[in-house]
């Protein structure tokens, strides 16, 4: 299957015609089938269209009615489809983000999927989709998070990757020193500062306690958690971040990063594509992991994974469960996500290694020991809103941190009760 | 039938059908009924159902649970709210400049000279054109590193301020680019107003000696009631309704120092990461009577005006 490694979307329908076999001994399928996704950038989108053309000529009963939907659209969406015009396949996200809609019965028990070969290939994720013993949906792709840094700025000034925070803590002062920012971002949609939070906490006080944090099992007050947000003000002074951060979107933020006045950028691998498309090669710009803070603390990876589910109301579930083991079977999992430049999480898929970028986020991934999804999938809707308000405002206004502790414990209290 | 026992005129027929006795009376509810209905079922019914899911915590999907006032408890000590609040206070009192602006500009304007008609609808433009334009064009307009404002106070060695990423600033940068078109709005009520001010009584003033100011205060402007009531009413409901201009241009951020009540209750119940309903119908309440106290006063004083008619 080395061929397919490469294959862009448009090259997908071709390969169809491989695939058939594997899936043949399936029942035919017909009727109608509706698909929205929440894929609306031009890769994914493309990416998806290839896939699901390719799932039709399976089934040609089958009538496949696919909607595309803006992504930040999505997530205020997804509430009124589910109830009022449920399709027969829905994206959404694993974690916590998922929680409401199970709850209230609004996603298919997919635990039956879960059987097999596919549960072995999937394992990796069973957890982050899990809730109550049973399985809600299939994941089709995840991805790294890291630092993005100017290779060509760390060498001109002779800097190298860092593996410990006196190393990166090191090269920042060297850079702002020189009049570079150490990194940029963009807090006006607040999930950004959330990144930065998940690492120095992980880092700091270890993956354990993270997940304790965020499923509203530690206090906000602890000092653990003031000790994080003490990591991070060492960086607020060191003056790191692009000033007037809390004006800019994520994707405002690059051009700092390509205007060579920011030299790195924590964010997730989704980021490299906007990021060429602005003008870096790959000679300029590189990735590290998140480097080392406390000493002996296992390093934990935020992988964020984007999900397929059932929404309970559908009307052709056979059709949508064709589909989620379609789209989780290792062939489809290596092409697709070799178009959207992301990692496949069936563990019999390739990666695509012609991308540094994928190569290196799936060594560390593979290495990592354990895996986070992201703050706001982590903990629960509401507390990740009141946290990532708090994340902002610490970050332009750090002596507030015990008021900002205090709001998110009063919050915490209130929310996981 | 007791009617029947009424002596009938001539001008009655025998049989006439009961709608045809009561046609005068019954006519004017027909021709209002749709209204009327859309009315309750729009507007009066969601008033009592919003007091009703306030008493409740659910998060629109499941099951609600009833908890009685703790919702307005919670609300009582939210530090959010009392920001919301005080925001909506400010764009209550600074968005009234809309009107002396408008009024200015409707003066300004209010002269025969060659184009006077394009002028006017330069003027009139932002007015016409969305808000979520105007937010865009002046969130480029506020942007720290290209935008024209820090541009130009860069030359007089000021700035760069980071209009919306601050949160001492970023309310009033909102409420200056929702003054645009509200200004223009005021404008031609006032223009409008202007065409219905008498000659006689400024040919009668100028002959008394008034002029520039005093004209202006105690002859033009007691004239232009009528258009200053309107731009009073419209003015103020804009400004309890600002909604769309902060969710483009700030989404409520930097960490929730421009939201309003309306924007925080829509946050709460329905954005991303709302699931409050019964939260988000509270502020809902408190909205609706901020803005009961205002809709009650502008009805008595419209009632009051008729009847002094």
């Amino acid at each position: 299957m080395r061929s397919i490694l490469k294959a862009s979307a448009t090259a997908l329908v071709t390969t169809a015609v491989l695939a058939t076999g594997a899936f043949a001994a399936d029942k035919p399928l017909s009727g109608d089938m509706k698909i929205f996704l929440d894929t609306s950038n031009p890769a994914p989108r493309a990416t998806f269209e290839g896939v699901i053309a390719q799932f039709g000529e399976m089934h040609p009963d089958l009538n496949i009615e696919t909607t595309i939907i803006d992504r930040d659209a999505y997530k205020t969406q997804i509430r009124n489809f589910l109830t009022a015009n449920p399709p027969d396949v829905a994206t959404w996200y694993a974690g916590n983000r998922m929680l409401p809609y199970v709850n209230t019965g609004l996603f298919e028990d997919v635990s039956d999927l879960w059987q097999g070969d596919l549960a072995e290939n999937l394992a990796s994720t069973k957890t982050a989709l899990t809730i109550d013993g049973k399985q809600w949906g299939v994941p089709y792709t995840y991805y790294q998070w890291g630092v993005y840094y100017r290779k060509d700025i760390f060498d001109k000034m002779g800097l190298t990757k860092p593996t410990t925070w006196a190393e990166e803590k090191a090269n920042c002062q060297k850079l702002v020193d020189a009049g570079i920012k150490c990194y940029t971002i963009g807090t006006k949609f607040l999930w950004t500062a959330a990144g930065w939070f998940d690492y120095l906490n992980m880092r700091t006080n270890g993956y354990e306690f993270h997940m304790a944090l965020t499923a509203g099992k530690e206090k906000w007050t602890d000092d653990r958690v003031k000790k994080t947000m003490a990591n991070w003000r060492e960086l607020l002074d060191m003056d790191a971040f692009i000033g007037d951060h809390t004006a800019y979107s994520w994707q405002e933020a690059i051009p700092f990063l390509v205007d060579g006045k920011a030299a790195s950028y924590l964010m997730g691998n989704f980021a490299v594509d906007p990021i060429k498309a602005a003008g870096l090669t790959d000679d300029q710009l590189d990735f590290y992991q998140f480097p080392l803070i406390t000493e002996g603390i296992p390093m934990a990876e935020e992988a964020p994974t984007d999900t397929l589910h059932i929404p309970s109301g559908a009307s052709n579930k056979d059709a949508g469960r064709a589909f989620l083991k379609f789209v989780a079977s290792a062939e489809v999992q290596t092409s697709m996500n070799a178009s959207l430049g992301q990692l496949p999480v069936n563990n019999k898929s390739s990666v695509n290694t012609d991308d540094k970028f994928v190569r290196q986020g799936f060594e560390m991934l593979n290495g990592a020991y354990a895996l986070a999804q992201f703050f706001d999938r982590d903990a629960p809707a509401e507390m990740a809103k009141v946290g990532m308000e708090g994340f902002q405002e610490f970050m332009v206004r750090p002596d507030n941190v015990d008021q900002i502790l205090a709001r998110l414990e009063k919050a915490r209290e209130r929310i996981y009760k | 039938m007791s009617t029947a026992t009424v002596a009938k005129s001539e001008y009655e027929s025998a049989n006439r059908s009961w709608y045809k006795r009561n046609e005068i009376s019954i006519t004017p509810w027909l021709f209002l009924a749709p209204a009327i209905l859309f009315f309750m079922v729009y507007v009066i019914f969601p008033i009592f159902q919003s007091f009703d899911v306030s008493l409740y915590q659910w998060d629109g999907l499941g099951a609600r649970e009833y908890i009685g006032t703790s919702n307005y408890v919670e609300l009582w000590d939210d530090p959010a709210f009392y920001t919301s609040l005080k925001n909506n206070i400010i764009w209550l009192i600074l968005y009234l400049l809309a009107i002396p602006a408008g009024l200015f500009i409707a003066l300004f304007l209010n002269q025969t000279v060659t184009g006077i008609r394009l002028y006017k609808s330069l003027f009139f433009f932002p007015f016409v054109i969305s808000q979520v334009v105007v937010g865009l064009v002046f969130t480029w307009f506020y942007d720290p590193t290209f935008g024209l404002l820090n541009t130009v106070i860069g030359w007089v060695g000021l700035g760069p301020i980071n209009v919306l990423g601050d949160p001492t600033y970023v309310t009033y940068g909102i409420i200056a680019a929702g003054l645009w078109p509200q200004t223009a709005y005021c404008m031609i009520l006032y223009l409008t107003g202007l065409n219905a001010v008498d000659p006689e009584q400024i040919e009668a003033a100028r002959l008394d000696g008034a002029k520039g100011w005093k004209m202006l205060w105690y002859v033009i402007v007691p004239q232009l009631k009528p258009a200053t009531f309107i731009a009073f009413v419209v003015t103020i409901v804009g400004a309890l309704r600002s909604f769309d201009l902060i969710s483009i241009m700030t989404n409520g951020g930097p960490f929730g120092e421009s939201r309003v009540l309306s924007f925080y209750m829509f946050e709460v119940a329905l954005s991303e990461y709302g699931f409050r309903m019964g939260y988000g119908a509270a502020i809902a309440v408190v909205l609706f009577f901020i803005m009961l106290f205002f809709i009650a006063y502008f009805l008595y004083s419209m009632y009051k005006d008729e009847k002094g008619h």
